[in-house]
């Protein structure tokens, strides 16, 4: 590899954000200045191998410099190149992969609205309008409108993000224009967000499994989490060993709650047999379907039990090292993901030998960077590794050839952390709770159009009627859409559906992630549809013809068709019909093979335009 | 004559194409078995240098279990799958990803494209006259060759020449995502300011003509470019002690544009600087 750099040159503060995450260079071939050219420097060089397999280092480096400067300069790109021995051209297509990174110059501040489905129906286009009016020029904040920020029951919300070092966030939600503006203008000094136990309605009652400890235990104190019941399941699971996890988790039926609903006792056993070394465990925590946000509310409110349970996976699918791919747009999940695995690593509860048991086990936090499609497995693992997070062609399934090329677990963080109740309750009373084949509890993320939004618990096969009815569903309904924007939409004269992976698909829906958005008759059906198919054509990778170029069409479609009814609009939905097929028949991942799915429904179920 | 490399003899496994027991060796793909068995399959992207990217999603055929249709290319077949790749559902999706990629990009210099419309049925203009499309301006910005991103369907075939897969330069890359996904050098420089070295196998393998030689774009830009007219003459290129072969395309006695035989077991298609454009001296007649 003979790699061409320009000359252009970081500054200071550039290379000191690097540097502070890669150590000083150490020779000018990897980007020391030249003038301190060492004699040495001529017979070696630091850098070669050594440094391109550290190229996971990529997007941890990309953030280091937005992080700090607020946008990625050609300077700054190339000394990170040097430093890893990454072709430029590779890095800017990285670079320009994610929507939180610029590579033009940007106000240090940036606000984030969200514009997606709950937001839109709690008023977000008026905050848009208003605080645009309240930043304009010169106003040193750059206003962006940003897809679900996962705040949905607090909706409108904005996150304002600042420059510098340490770089500043602040969440408004629900916003106003004045708090909203608050929060670009003085990060620092905008209120705190509330506790994440009011994201969950139930809070503090005793039958909750999953959600038990959010609001009960401190999120900061480890003490507190173990004398709420905190490691008991590590404790089993050492007591049965691997095979054992592997045995319990498969007995009691789990499957993943990510949207596919794999069963997660074959994916370990699959990974935990691959004669490849080393194993690795990913925890995919990159939510982003525009409604969900109970992965978020979990690390926020009870961090320690996704540390305890990637342990447990990771024990049992026999790898030493796991990462948690945490969405950049979760600051506060992250500061507590990352305070909780620094104290279990220094309490022993991470690292070479976990609770003295010889098994060595630890947690790396990765941060994504604004893009949907690396809630995919494989492209996940791409935007680990540092490349484009583009979805790869399987097979190669991850459990062969997964992160690194190595066979790899991946499991979302609700997944995880119900394989706490299921070694400490044991698999045959987990698999009683649910019905035979949806088995467990289940988390819902309820919001729009109802008194109480939040996440819920509720064991599998209670009605969406009985969901909602919890959640306080206001009057005048007009639709649920559940699964989120790659799910489908169902009428209120659906509501006995049962909440079970095969109840949803015996009524010609999906459970999908577990999002219940409810819209009432004020909320205007074709925006919605069309909010949808912007968000589709926004975060499609590009990668496939029927997803980068169907998601175009469809949008047009129904541009076209926004205002028309009956024969009027006919055509086009004959038009979207057909390219919705293709997209479903013939996408390399899931974004395109579910992104007409919404639409589809709203039309065969709702009428949306008859 | 060019001599292909054998290799070690593959055991051969047996599987079910259009209902036809058909046998492959193993790691074969569905379309490499297509082909053995004479029926082809239309596909853009695929290329006989490069692993498949199976970006363009033309080749897609049904298997029996799969829940989506797969891409015949890059798919390898196995024992006992059963292959159909005619079907309705198949040919639907075909006929999609042509009226998609037809209605957005240039596919006028695309070879095969016209006749797959055709047998497709494909009507690219009913997405509307309003239908996005790339709508660029080729980029001229040295004298060797042109980018024509309005012909480019992002196959990637260019950057895996140009990267791990041949070159090694890694010049290019895709940037940006979705619709507004482009290739592109770093920073979106012109060609000069970036670390090609003008070898020409991004030339050499795109499908649709969005990398041309300059040469070619000129003759085609007045009109003067005949393909018909032309002929070609594999030789040995003169410049270094390696062998490369070349193959000239000479029309009215002038040398247009050099290739390379893909089956070249030296080359495979791939030559440098010197070899794909060092040509002016042998047409000096000064």
């Amino acid at each position: 590899m003979d790699l061409h750099f320009g000359d252009s040159k970081p500054t200071d503060e550039e290379r000191a954000a690097i540097d502070a995450l890669l150590g000083p260079a150490e020779s000018s071939w990897e980007g020391a200045a030249r003038d301190e050219m060492r004699a040495s420097d001529l017979r070696w060089a630091r850098g070669g191998r050594a440094a391109r397999e550290r190229r996971d280092l990529l997007l941890p480096g990309l953030h280091a410099v937005n992080d700090r400067i607020g946008w990625i300069s050609e300077g700054a790109l190339d000394y990170l190149c040097r430093r890893l021995t990454v072709p430029p051209a590779e890095a800017y297509g990285v670079a320009t992969f994610y929507a939180m990174f610029s590579v033009k110059p940007r106000p240090a501040t940036v606000l984030h609205v969200c514009t997606d489905l709950a937001c839109a129906a709690a008023g977000a286009s008026e905050l848009c309008a208003g605080v645009e009016a309240r930043l304009g020029l010169g106003s040193g904040v750059a206003v962006e409108r940003s897809p679900c920020l996962g705040l949905c029951e607090r909706a409108p919300a904005a996150l304002a993000v600042r420059a510098g070092d340490p770089v500043r966030t602040a969440v408004s939600a629900p916003a106003t224009v004045e708090r909203a503006v608050l929060a670009a203008s003085a990060p620092d000094s905008a209120p705190e967000e509330p506790s994440a136990a009011l994201a969950v309605p139930q809070a503090g009652d005793p039958a909750l499994m999953l959600l038990g400890r959010v609001g009960v235990v401190d999120p900061a104190s480890l003490d507190d989490y173990r004398a709420h019941g905190g490691y008991t399941a590590l404790r089993q699971a050492f007591a049965i060993g691997p095979a054992g996890v592997i045995r319990e988790v498969t007995d009691a039926g789990l499957v993943g709650r990510g949207g596919a609903a794999f069963p997660t006792g074959r994916k370990w056993q699959a990974t935990a047999s691959q004669p490849g070394h080393p194993h690795y465990l990913v925890c995919n925590a990159d939510e982003s379907e525009p409604g969900t946000f109970k992965d978020r509310v979990v690390m926020e409110g009870d961090p320690y039990s996704l540390v305890e349970a990637m342990t447990i996976a990771g024990y049992a699918v026999g790898a030493h090292k796991g990462y948690l791919y945490l969405r950049g747009e979760y600051p506060r999940a992250l500061a507590r993901m990352e305070h909780a695995i620094g104290q279990a690593r220094a309490r022993g509860l991470l690292g070479d030998d976990v609770l003295g048991q010889g098994y060595a086990f630890d947690i790396e936090i990765r941060r994504g960077a604004g893009a949907y499609i690396c809630g995919e497995e494989t492209a996940l693992f791409n935007s680990i590794e540092g490349y484009r997070g583009e979805p790869r062609s399987k097979p190669p399934f991850p459990v062969e050839k997964g992160l690194f090329g190595r066979p790899t677990a991946e499991n979302n963080v609700e997944t995880l952390v119900n394989v706490l109740p299921i070694l400490t309750i044991g698999a045959p009373a987990y698999a009683a709770i649910g019905t035979g084949s949806s088995t467990g509890p289940k988390l819902f993320c309820v919001s729009g159009s109802v008194e109480r939004p939040g996440i819920y618990e509720l064991p599998f096969g209670a009605t969406l009627g009985e969901l909602l009815e919890l959640a306080g569903v206001r009057d005048r309904l007009r639709a649920v859409l559940l699964g989120g924007a790659a799910g489908g939409f169902v009428r209120p004269d659906e509501l006995d559906i049962p909440l079970t992976f095969e109840g949803t698909r015996e009524a010609g829906t999906t459970l999908g992630s577990g999002v219940v958005l409810a819209f009432d008759d004020t909320v205007p059906l074709p925006r919605l549809l069309l909010r949808i198919a912007e968000f589709f054509r926004d975060e499609s990778c590009g990668q496939c013809v029927p997803c980068r170029v169907g998601t175009v069409r469809q949008e047009e479609a129904l541009h076209r068709i926004v205002g028309r009814t009956g024969a009027d609009a006919a055509a086009d939905i004959t038009l979207l019909r057909e390219v919705g097929r293709a997209m479903k028949d013939a996408s390399i991942c899931g974004l395109g093979q579910t992104a007409w799915n919404a639409v589809e429904s709203a039309i065969d179920r709702l009428g949306a335009y008859e | 004559m060019t001599v292909t490399p054998l290799g070690i003899p593959r055991r051969l496994l047996e599987f079910t194409l259009d209902g036809e027991p058909v046998r492959a060796p193993e790691g074969a793909t569905i379309l490499d078995a297509c082909r053995s068995a004479g029926k082809d399959i239309p596909t853009l992207c695929q290329g006989d240098t490069l692993a498949p990217k199976n970006a363009c999603r033309v080749c897609v055929v049904e298997v029996e279990g799969a829940r989506t249709l797969v891409p015949a290319c890059s798919r390898t077949a196995e024992a006992g799958m059963q292959v159909r790749t005619d079907t309705e559902r198949a040919r639907h999706s075909r006929k999609i990803v042509l009226e998609l990629l037809a209605s957005s990009v240039d596919l006028s210099t695309t070879p095969e494209v016209a006749g797959w419309l055709k047998e497709y049925e494909a009507k690219p203009d009913r997405f509307g006259p309003d239908a996005a499309r790339l709508n660029e301006e080729p980029k001229v910005d040295n004298d060797l060759y042109v980018r024509d991103y309005d012909k480019c369907i992002l196959c990637y075939k260019c950057v895996d020449a140009c990267g791990d897969q041949w070159q090694n330069t890694f010049a290019i890359s895709v940037v940006g995502r979705g619709f507004d996904a482009r290739i592109a050098v770093e920073h979106d420089a012109p060609l000069t300011d970036s670390a090609c070295v003008y070898c020409g196998n991004c030339i050499e393998v795109c499908p649709t003509g969005a990398l041309s030689f300059k040469s070619e774009f000129d003759m085609r830009a007045a009109g003067t470019w005949d393909e018909s007219a032309q002929t070609e003459t594999t030789t040995v290129c003169a410049y270094c002690g390696v062998g490369c072969n070349l193959t000239l395309h000479v029309q009215d006695n002038e040398i247009v544009k050099v290739t390379s035989p893909h089956d070249n077991p030296v080359t495979h298609g791939n030559l440098c600087i010197k070899g794909r454009f060092g040509y002016q001296h042998v047409q000096n007649r000064d």
